[in-house]
């Protein structure tokens, strides 16, 4: 008779904390719930600008707020951290091929900067002018 | 001088006396040069024969020798004592695999994923759908074509991924990153013809879109293949079928 037994390990609640690499990866996956918030009240201000002058200068002023202002700025640092290390990954997505040659991972990375750079300069014109 | 000391815990199942795995404590000299496995190996010899672990050729060729090493997995045989010492060294059975006993675990899931994904050359069919017949010639491969595979052909199909990997630890059902890789492998390869029968296998919820990008798959890695990466492609690749489909169905 046999006498195997094979033991499952069950999957701690809290394994996410129990390896660093594993927790900056729940708070790159969390950005996005910080991020919905930050897209919510931004819909928001559009629906109050649809109605009208009053309603919206509302909304600016509720914006400043310390709990708004907090929340963008904390909104802010997590984009930026999910910005960062997603380009850090994107290498691994792309598949270019240069004279028999994988395209090296640095140039995909800094292309990634390039155009982040080129799109918050254009969205900042486009803002002030 | 004194013998130096390193203490090492080891997390122990004996199927026919325990309910539940155990820790037991081991104090084995030390040397800079011993690796993990070496240590094991004079614990065997010297200390406790009932212990019990998987091993093979010593030189991270062979992938039999994963465990957790304080809660990372690795090689045992590619891991020293030097690297941790004098603190104390945990080693468990690799996560997320069943304990068959202390630090061997069962691999029978991982084994069936890799040959769930037709890991073979699947010839093209000549006009009349037969096989292409070995009289008419071998298969050719440039350089250029054999670089496009020839990270993901690496793998010596340790787990050491699969113990990395929190999606495979969820839901078991995912195909996880060892076997994809080695779909990766097979689809990129230019004589091959099966990538359209293994791109069912990749589009499913338990292919591809099973992973998240956690991406530890590839740090932990003995062997540099970057599995990540080859679940990264495949989804790209999983998309684009996606959307010929949609204007070209079968």
């Amino acid at each position: 008779m046999s006498k195997r037994k094979p033991y499952t390990r069950e999957l701690p609640k809290d394994w996410w904390m129990k390896q660093i690499f594993y927790t900056k990866y729940m708070l790159r996956e969390g950005s996005s719930i910080l991020i919905t918030f930050y897209s919510l009240i931004l819909a928001w201000g559009l629906l109050r600008l649809s109605q009208g002058e009053v309603a919206f200068n509302a909304w600016l002023e509720a914006l400043h707020n310390p709990f708004a202002i907090l929340l963008h700025l904390v909104a802010l640092v997590f984009a930026l951290y999910h910005t960062v290390t997603w380009f850090s990954l994107a290498p691994k997505a792309v598949d270019l091929w240069v004279k028999g040659k994988r395209l090296d991972d640095k140039v995909i990375v800094s292309g990634h900067y390039a155009a982040f750079i080129v799109v918050t300069v254009l969205c900042l014109l486009i803002i002030t002018l | 001088m004194s013998q130096k000391i390193i203490e090492i815990d080891i997390l122990r199942y004996r199927p026919e006396e325990d309910d539940q795995p155990f820790t037991q404590t081991f104090d084995v000299p030390y040397r800079a040069d011993m690796s993990i496995l070496e240590a094991l190996q004079y614990i065997k010899d010297h200390l406790d024969s009932t212990i019990s672990f998987r091993w093979s050729c010593r030189m991270a060729i062979c992938g039999s020798c994963g465990l957790m090493i304080n809660g990372v997995p690795k090689l045992g045989c590619k891991a020293f004592l030097r690297d941790y010492f004098p603190k104390r060294i945990i080693l468990e059975p690799l996560a997320n695999f069943p304990i068959e006993r202390d630090l061997v675990v069962v691999m029978d899931d991982f084994i069936k994923k890799l040959e769930e994904i037709k890991p073979y050359i699947i010839p093209e069919k000549t006009e009349s759908g037969d096989k292409k017949c070995l009289s008419e010639g071998t298969y050719k491969q440039t350089p250029e074509q054999m670089e496009k595979y020839r990270q993901f052909s690496m793998c010596i199909n340790c787990g050491l991924c699969y113990s990395a990997c929190p999606q495979y630890a969820l839901d078991k059902k995912f195909i996880g990153p060892a076997a994809l890789t080695l779909l990766a492998r097979y689809n990129r390869d230019n004589r091959d013809a099966g990538s359209a029968q293994r791109m069912k296998i990749v589009n499913q919820e338990e292919g591809v879109w099973g992973c998240t990008f956690v991406g530890y798959c590839s740090v932990v890695c003995p062997k540099g293949v970057d599995p990540a990466a080859a679940i990264q492609l495949l989804k790209v690749e999983s998309s684009k079928d996606y959307l010929i489909g949609m204007f070209k169905p079968e």
